[in-house]
């Protein structure tokens, strides 16, 4: 993992090298120290920036459709990791409210609550009406279907969804598909989809042209990030394969609390910060449990993430930033 | 310690309040003289059962008890048995009356996984 970590970092710094940005330079968005980076899907090649750098270009009035992934809001949490997760949701529900071009809606990736208790579905509910765009998107994490099956989830967020909570909807002219990965989870296992989810997800793609861009968001990531740790889904290739046929593909994904990338093909995985506290990275601590950081640095591992669909370049970008 | 004994008293109470002070004197005897290793525990911490396998004679009590700051659950594969979700500091018991193997796994964390041999 070390050495696939270190490949990554070491193509981020080519692109970044062709943007001349030194590697101090790069190494500061690293540490995630109130900035970010942009991505920007072109004909299958990721070409990455300095936030500030493209911020007119992407996050301006040209953009046809902007949207806001948050994650792992994990309320009810009160441990000393992040003992106030109420504090850091609306943080970010601020931070969303100040984006220079408002977000057409939001997608939540899941752990909304920590124990999948009404109050604290309620608390999440409550906070996010105070965000600028009104419509959520919700997929549930593993903390939301804890005891009863997804039965509570569903009846607040599911009642038009398919199964288990999976669904579509298109917004100009990007297809969203949200999937469950966290159900009916085997001993010993990953993240899971299902036959009955593949077989939807199959037909629901099937009528859509080559040229349509995807976003795919589901809780669990569907790629392998540390199989040691939970971090995957053991039947993610199949729904993949399902995409193998379009040009731009986003995969946006929670659950492991930190920002990783990787571009396979058409395909863009990403996943978001957490809104509640931080995990280590992969195989770096004794396990994935939540990571204790000085108070003052805690808003600095917390995020939202946003994203840029520019119909005329086809192209999708995402933007992670940090609550402080 | 100091939660078995108060556990033992409890029960010693509802049995038979005159043998209070028998039972509260050596708390590893039960009502039915069954040995000390009828009870067991399992700690889990750090997402990971502790001992990973442990092996009780018939009539055992297991009791697992969650450290992390996560909740999990201790849920039977073969459908045996299943806890609810167990936050920080909470705890989960069954009582093996069969021999037998008895995997189980966290069906939150199902990495998590460890096993209980009644013999």
């Amino acid at each position: 993992m070390t050495d696939k970590k270190q490949d990554f970092i070491d193509q981020k710094l080519q692109d970044l090298n062709n943007d001349g940005i030194d590697r101090r330079g790069f190494l500061k968005c690293m540490a995630w120290a109130g900035t970010g980076l942009v991505w920007t899907m072109s004909g299958g090649i990721p070409v990455s920036r300095a936030f500030a750098k493209t911020m007119d270009r992407h996050t301006g009035k040209g953009g046809d459709l902007s949207f806001v992934q948050i994650s792992d809001s994990h309320m009810g949490f009160n441990k000393p990791a992040n003992p106030d997760v109420v504090a850091t949701l609306q943080a970010a529900v601020d931070k969303i409210n100040g984006l220079a071009q408002p977000p057409e809606f939001l997608l939540h990736t899941g752990d909304i609550s920590h124990l999948s208790k009404r109050e604290q579905f309620d608390n999440v509910d409550q906070i996010l009406k105070s965000a600028s765009a009104k419509d959520v998107f919700f997929v549930p994490g593993e903390h939301d279907v804890l005891d009863d099956n997804g039965k509570s989830y569903l009846e607040r967020y599911g009642k038009s969804a398919e199964g288990s909570g999976w669904y579509s909807f298109d917004k100009k002219g990007v297809h969203f598909i949200g999937l469950v990965n966290v159900m009916n989870l085997k001993a010993g296992g990953l993240g899971s989809l299902g036959g009955e989810q593949l077989e939807w997800m199959e037909k629901d793609v099937k009528h859509l042209s080559h040229s349509t861009p995807i976003v795919v968001f589901a809780h669990i990531p569907l790629w392998s990030v540390y199989p040691e740790w939970g971090w995957g889904t053991q039947d993610s290739a199949q729904a993949l394969a399902y995409l193998k046929k379009f040009g731009s593909v986003t995969v946006l994904n929670g659950h492991i609390h930190q920002t990783m990338q990787k571009v396979e093909g058409n395909v863009t995985f990403h996943t978001a910060m957490s809104t509640a506290f931080p995990q280590p990275q992969p195989g770096k601590a004794d396990s994935p449990g939540p990571m204790k950081v000085p108070a003052e640095q805690l808003r600095t591992l917390l995020g939202i993430t946003d994203v840029n669909y520019v119909r005329s370049q086809h192209s999708l970008a995402v933007v992670d930033s940090t609550l402080g | 310690m100091t939660k078995k004994s108060v556990w033992v008293a409890g029960l010693a109470t509802t049995v038979m309040a005159a043998t209070l002070l028998l039972f509260a004197g050596s708390p590893s005897v039960t009502a039915n003289d069954q040995p000390s290793a009828a009870n067991a525990e399992v700690k889990i911490d750090n997402f990971s059962f502790g001992p990973q396998t442990l092996t009780v004679p018939v009539g055992a009590t297991v009791t697992w008890t969650n450290r992390d700051d996560i909740p999990h659950t201790v849920v039977s594969t073969d459908g045996v048995f299943k806890s609810k979700v167990r936050d920080t500091d909470e705890k989960f018991s069954y009582t093996f009356t069969k021999a037998g193997t008895y995997p189980y796994y966290c069906s939150v964390h199902p990495k998590m996984t460890g096993k209980v041999v009644v013999q």
